[in-house]
């Protein structure tokens, strides 16, 4: 297999693309592939200060690594999400990520900051271990931006990130989450812009990025998620793929080229929906107006938004020890196994 | 050769190919990417009996299925 560019040996293909690349030209490819994404969905001024969110995993890091060299000013953030070796392998990683490139890298720490952490704060709240991880982190990552005063907000979701994501939108109809699921999402008063770079590159290629680049990055899956809706998405996704190449990147991209505009994001200031026919939904129908929390100022439709009301439970003391109680007997439990 | 990924080890007898190898243990190649020493394979590249290469998993989870 030869590269596409040079005709040297190909460390990479790119099956989708009916593409091969060697080391230097995969490389290339992905900063051209970021560039592009960035200057078509107007993600990223020049002059703007960019908070990436970064987990430790290949995304966010190779995310990290490409801003920093297309030239944008870019500094990371990191959750501590409390989640045993998991979140202190990964700190480590990401920490060292940022001493290598010389970059600012500001951590919060779930416990300390807001007082529960993920696996214990959603025993006590009864909630879903990824739910309240992702309200954590979007509401954490928000304020963080809004804080410092940085323009945009990266996330490192990538193509297979987002197809999967559209298949569960669609699957369940969820027209809200349809409405929302775009690569920029506008800065509005009390939310700072966000953006998603990476939504034409997929899951391998972030991994071989990676690889190709020495990036060390934490490759065991979080050990909460195992068996999550997404990952059998993915899977699914993955299985149409390898018979017909270029599937979820037409899925995604058709849905942004054809579908997107027929959802209206709630609270924008966008005119009617691009096509107003019997299938354009509304999503801005009985959305009640943002407000500030009453609890920590983020804007919400609640009079509590829902950030504050996950740590309201995450933090009660009673539900706490039961959640602790409930957490020490399953750890005896798995050690008799 | 010895195939390794976070999780279990399995020997196989070479030569073969990479898509042979995935293709043996059910593997989806678009699931993983298949390395030797700090290179990259193609699935169409051989593998031979003394080498050591790993499968790493590359579908990530987590929350992300909410952070749109």
């Amino acid at each position: 297999m030869k590269c596409r560019v040079c005709k040297g040996p190909a460390a990479v293909e790119i099956r989708r693309h009916n593409a091969a690349f060697c080391r230097d030209h995969f490389l290339g490819h992905l900063r051209s592939q970021v560039d592009r994404t960035i200057r078509k969905f107007d993600m990223i001024g020049r002059d703007d200060r960019v908070l990436v969110a970064v987990s430790g995993g290949k995304d966010s890091l190779a995310l990290w690594d490409l801003l920093l060299d297309l030239g944008y000013a870019a500094d990371g953030l990191y959750i501590g999400l409390g989640i045993g070796e998991y979140s202190g392998e990964s700190q480590r990683l990401a920490e060292g990520f940022a001493k290598s490139r010389e970059a600012t890298f500001r951590v919060v720490d779930m416990m300390d900051t807001y007082g529960y952490d993920i696996p214990i704060g959603a025993r006590a709240a009864r909630r879903a271990t990824c739910g309240t991880c992702g309200l954590s982190k979007r509401h954490v990552m928000n304020d963080v931006a809004r804080r410092h005063g940085y323009d945009v907000l990266a996330t490192g979701h990538n193509l297979d990130d987002e197809a999967a994501t559209l298949f569960g939108n669609v699957l369940h109809w969820n027209v809200d989450a349809l409405a929302r699921q775009r690569p920029v999402l506008p800065g509005t008063d009390g939310f700072t812009k966000k953006v998603k770079p990476l939504i034409r590159l997929g899951e391998r290629e972030m991994a071989a990025y990676c690889v190709l680049r020495g990036i060390d990055y934490i490759v065991e899956e979080c050990p909460m998620v195992g068996g999550n809706t997404g990952l059998r998405y993915k899977e699914a996704l993955n299985g149409i793929e390898q018979a017909s190449p270029g599937t979820k990147h037409q899925f995604f991209f058709g849905f942004l080229d054809r579908g997107a505009g027929r959802f209206r994001l709630p609270h924008s200031d966008d005119g009617p929906a691009d096509r107003p026919d019997d299938v354009t939904v509304d999503a801005r129908e009985d959305v009640p107006d943002l407000r500030p929390c009453a609890e920590c100022g983020a804007p919400t439709t609640a009079e509590v938004c829902a950030f504050c009301r996950l740590r309201g439970l995450a933090t009660d003391p009673e539900r706490v020890e039961v959640a602790l109680a409930r957490e020490g007997r399953n750890r005896r439990r798995r050690r008799r196994r | 050769m010895l195939l390794r990924n976070p999780r279990r080890e399995v020997e196989l007898d070479g030569p073969m190919s990479v898509r042979s190898v995935l293709a043996t243990l059910d593997v989806n190649p678009e699931s993983v990417i298949v390395i030797r020493s700090d290179d990259l394979l193609t699935n169409e590249m051989q593998v031979s009996d003394d080498d050591v290469i790993e499968l790493r998993p590359v579908i990530s989870g987590g929350s992300w299925e909410s952070a749109t």
